[in-house]
């Protein structure tokens, strides 16, 4: 019955997508008061229908319903009640579902909390919103209904794959969806924009908490992917360039170059038509994630089951939104008329460099993620590209974009001033060139270590220095800049949270790739082996039971100068629905490295052979690794505290009546 | 010159729209081999049956269809009929590769399903499949009498990719 | 019906072919080389070629039969003495380009290695034509009493 009503209160969700992407756009064309507001209206019960629909199926995830055909395939009765309840979206019909939940939250947020904006504006956007959902809705209800019944009933379910049932994997896609979703209200407001026309400071400055918020949670998304990648997987790897991490990462970095175009233009009214094309690139580039994700045209390590017509229907949705965009920008970005001038060497200048490189990134992805596809099609053959060509290629784009951002927002508005600017960064620049060169002392490279330590070193020494000249620190009394710091805009201290973060970032993975350090060996009770000045005792291997499993569990004591660490117990976990084997590596963190232990197979050595029975071990010593999730978590929260900006709840500048 | 810029995006994404629609029709997975035309790669190798051996030099004068498999492949005993009436057609000889196989376990699973190899060649450790740009199995190869290369199907044959493509190619060749 | 049998029959195909989404482990120590510079070159070689029943691992990563014969072979020939690139081309002759997960630069894969760098040329060079242009055409001359005046005001500096 709840499972009837789920499917039930869809379809009355489709319905009302239907009026949310007709009426207000017809009542902002006719200024219809009426059919605008129904706009807001329609969004708000389109959330309501939706939310129930989502917690219909949930409700059938959690009581385990096997009558349902998608639980059946994705849940087990054995299965932990936080996998239950996350396996609501660890499959492709469920996944949509969260997809079109979030989609319709964010509609009903601009219906409710959009009062500051202009009637015409907020009724255009939450047509473009219901348009979106309008296709989505019909593909979750033509090709992937989730409320699909099974009979007769089965006795149990399938199982959730194993690697799924997970903290860190169970939330990282409700955290990648608000971000794909959330940009498409970005998208929305530039479709709004081009309909209406104009483009101005005020558009700029609604547009952005919105695509902060979508930025911040896609930013987590992300690096919670990342990060599970890294404990799960069993060898301390934490990116791929796998085609669905890429398309993770694409529209993360259009949303970046977004962002900061909006910026330019809401101070200096320059970069409209640039703003505009970003906002309409980031969804398209969530949307064309969905696409890859769900098609089968890539391999990938994390696509869902691949159906060529789900497909089709999903590239027909792509096109449409990409081409109406695009199509709607050719026709009429060229009313879009950027005012403010400004010299090549200048804030905005620093800004257009900051999107190029961006773009250039987000377009070295992009190619590199579909070539072989392209490839293919045209019958040139079939290549792979893989993590060699990436970073071979991204890295060199990153380096300039790290070294710009240490002096962008040091350089004034319109005309900024390179030298003085410069000049000022003196102490990063010290700072930075004392890192590359210990860095070579030390170590004696690689030479990409030394570039990335000392970038990393100018990036966060230039993002406090820009702050401490903000608040004329060491210039004017300790007590007039506490004042000056508790004064300024938090979107400036964001700022800085925020840069300095991607500089520990880089410093994390600098340092993990260039001085990781692998041991591979076989061990039995009372084998040692000494990594990085930590000596690990193999204290034997147990069997353990699960709730759903049966794990061999290693005992394995630290210890660092005769004094005791840790103890540390690596698994290999074997499932029984379905069928599979997992590696739980032990990971022991001081904060600054990681010590990592994954445990192998048992080896059986054959008869007269000599090698040596016991169990395979891997220990590595990852220095810095744990500031990569750090640097990501910054950044997120340095979006978060410019979200905070009052500027963007309290006094957002009302349009000039027209 | 302004006006065409904002033209490029829409331009790329019908670009984008084509590539994607034929994309869709292709499998990422199928990998073509870059060994067609050229002569059979060497090997030798124990026969699975008697005490001798085989070589590639057996894969010339005659059009022959070279089959990898394996008793604990289940695609291969899909596959299985289609090579029996090959080989009964005489349209081709079959000579199979014994990938990775315990040899009782071969032979009792040939004796259970019908034997359509003319000669089969075992490869315990996989050696050869790996010169002959084997992945998976069950692979087919069909060869000419001049022992080149002509085709190679991955995965199993299913009778419509036999009557459609394989039974056209092995006439051909035999003329 | 027949389509649903040649469905399930490929797709056990590539199940047999295939890794389903295994932990990795990599090589495992009976095949380390006791050379160490031979055993890092192997490692090197191993991170840029691509397991083929995998999806999207290099043969270093891959928990599959045939990544592991790959990486025994790729180490058989290093101690034969062949050089990082003949080893690649053993593989390439048999498996094709796919087989490398850097690809070759070859006219084909032009536009892959270069496109976007040539883009990010061509949008700066257009970008600083315009801002000239745009600054010629839209600033007007001065008269020599007002550059005098505009001097002094900016180098006074911003305040």
């Amino acid at each position: 019955m709840i499972v009837e009503i789920g499917h039930y209160a869809l379809i009355l969700a489709f319905g009302l997508a239907l009026v949310q992407a007709s009426a207000p756009l017809i009542g902002a064309q006719k200024n219809n008061a009426v059919l605008m507001d129904m706009g807001r209206m329609a969004a708000m019960a389109q959330f309501l229908f939706v939310a129930l629909a989502f917690a219909a199926l949930t409700h059938a995830f959690v009581v385990s319903d096997f009558s349902v055909a998608i639980v059946v395939a994705n849940s087990h009765s054995a299965k932990p009640w936080l996998y239950k309840l996350t396996g609501v979206w660890g499959n492709h019909e469920g996944s949509m579902v969260l997809w079109v939940f979030i989609l319709s939250l964010f509609g009903a947020c601009v219906g409710t909390f959009g009062t500051n904006l202009p009637p015409t504006l907020r009724a255009r956007v939450l047509a473009v919103q219901g348009m979106i959902g309008v296709g989505f809705l019909l593909f979750i209800l033509t090709t992937s209904n989730p409320f699909l019944r099974l009979d007769p009933v089965p006795a149990d379910g399938r199982g959730l794959n194993p690697i799924l049932q997970d903290p860190g994997l169970a939330f990282h896609p409700p955290f990648l969806y608000l971000g794909y979703v959330g940009f498409s209200v970005a998208f929305s407001f530039a479709i709004a924009a081009l309909i209406e026309g104009r483009v101005d400071a005020a558009w700029a400055r609604w547009v952005r908490p919105w695509t902060l918020a979508a930025w911040c949670a896609l930013t987590l998304g992300v690096a919670l992917g990342s990060w599970w990648a890294y404990y799960e997987l069993g060898w301390g790897g934490f990116w791929f360039w796998d085609p669905v991490e890429n398309a993770s990462v694409m529209p993360w970095l259009a949303g970046t170059a977004l962002l900061h175009s909006a910026i330019v233009v809401e101070k200096r009214n320059a970069l409209k038509s640039w703003t505009i094309l970003l906002a309409v690139l980031t969804f398209v580039l969530s949307l064309l994630g969905t696409f890859i994700v769900r098609s089968g045209v890539l391999t990938s390590v994390h696509s869902f089951a691949n159906d060529p017509e789900r497909g089709l229907f999903i590239l027909v949705l792509l096109m449409i939104a990409a081409g109406g965009g695009f199509g709607l920008y050719a026709l009429r970005a060229h009313k879009l008329k950027s005012e403010g001038l400004f010299a090549p060497i200048s804030r905005e200048g620093g800004l257009v460099l900051n999107n190029l490189l961006l773009g250039a990134a987000c377009a070295t992805v992009f190619i590199g993620t579909l070539y072989p596809l392209l490839l293919d099609v045209l019958d040139g053959g079939k290549v792979s590209v893989g993590p060699p060509f990436f970073n071979l290629t991204f890295a060199p784009l990153m380096a300039p974009l790290v070294a710009v951002m240490g002096v962008g927002p040091m350089l004034a508005w319109k005309r900024g001033d390179l030298a003085s600017a410069l000049s000022r960064l003196w102490i990063a620049a010290v700072i930075a060139a004392v890192g590359g060169i210990a860095i070579l002392f030390i170590h004696g490279g690689p030479v990409y270590a030394v570039i990335g330590i000392a970038l990393s070193l100018w990036l966060i020494a230039g993002a406090i220095t820009e702050l401490a000249t903000r608040i004329r620190l060491f210039k004017i009394s300790v007590t007039a800049s506490a004042r000056r710091l508790r004064n300024l805009p938090l979107s400036a201290i964001g700022m800085t949270i925020a840069h300095g973060a991607v500089g520990i970032m880089i410093l994390g993975i600098t340092a993990s790739s260039a001085w990781k350090i692998e041991r591979i060996l076989v061990m039995n009770k009372g084998d040692q082996v000494t990594v990085a000045g930590y000596t690990i005792k193999m204290g034997g291997v147990n069997n353990v039971p699960g709730p759903n499993y049966l794990a061999q569990r290693a005992t394995l004591t630290v210890t660092r100068s005769e004094r005791p660490v840790t103890t540390m117990f690596p698994e290999k976990r074997r499932f029984k629905n379905p069928v599979q084997t997992t590696t739980e590596a032990a990971i022991y963190t001081t904060g600054f490295a990681d010590l990592y232990i994954a445990l192998g197979d048992q080896q059986v050595p054959k008869a007269g052979s000599t090698a040596k029975a016991g169990w395979v071990v891997r220990v590595y010593y990852n220095p810095l690794v744990p500031w990569i999730w750090i640097g990501a978590i910054f950044m997120m929260l340095g979006g978060l505290v410019s979200l905070a900006d009052r500027r963007h709840r309290v006094g957002a500048p009302t349009r000039a009546a027209s | 010159m302004n006006r065409f810029i904002y033209i490029l995006p829409v331009f790329f994404v019908s670009l984008l729209a084509a590539v994607f629609w034929q994309g869709l029709k292709h499998d990422p997975s199928k990998i073509p081999t870059p060994m067609i035309d050229k002569p059979v790669p060497k090997f030798r190798a124990p026969t699975l049956y008697g005490k001798g051996e085989i070589s590639n030099a057996v894969l010339k004068g005659q059009v022959t269809v070279f089959n990898v498999f394996a008793s604990w492949c289940i695609p291969c005993r899909a596959e299985h009929p289609i090579l029996m009436t090959i080989a009964k057609s005489g349209k081709a000889r079959v000579i199979g590769l014994n990938y990775k196989n315990k040899p009782a376990e071969a032979k009792s699973w040939l004796k259970q399903l019908g034997n359509p190899y003319e000669k089969i060649a075992t490869d315990a450790k996989g050696r050869i499949a790996i010169d002959w740009g084997v992945y998976g199995v069950p692979e087919t190869f069909i060869i000419d009498k001049l022992g080149r290369i002509r085709y190679k199907h991955v995965g199993p044959i299913m009778p419509f990719q036999y009557e459609k493509t394989i039974k056209p190619l092995l006439d051909r060749l035999a003329r | 019906m027949k389509q649903k049998i040649i469905c399930l029959v490929l797709g056990l195909f590539t199940l047999m072919a295939s890794a389903t989404i295994q932990p990795t482990f990599a090589v495992t120590p009976d095949e380390v080389l006791s050379n160490p510079a031979l055993e890092a070159r192997a490692r090197a070689l191993s991170k840029n070629l691509r397991c083929l029943v995998c999806q999207n691992q290099s043969i270093d990563d891959s928990d599959a039969d045939l990544a592991r014969d790959l990486r025994i072979l790729v180490r058989e020939r290093l101690a034969n003495g062949d050089t990082d690139q003949q080893v690649l081309n053993f593989l390439t002759a048999r498996y094709g380009d796919f087989v490398l997960l850097k690809p070759p630069v070859k006219p084909a894969t032009w536009a892959l290695w270069f496109g976007p760098l040539l883009v990010l040329g061509i949008a700066i060079l257009g970008i600083v034509i315009r801002l000239r242009r745009k600054a010629r055409v839209d600033a007007p001359a001065l008269s020599p009493e007002e550059q005098a005046a505009l001097k002094r005001l900016m180098d006074k500096g911003p305040s």
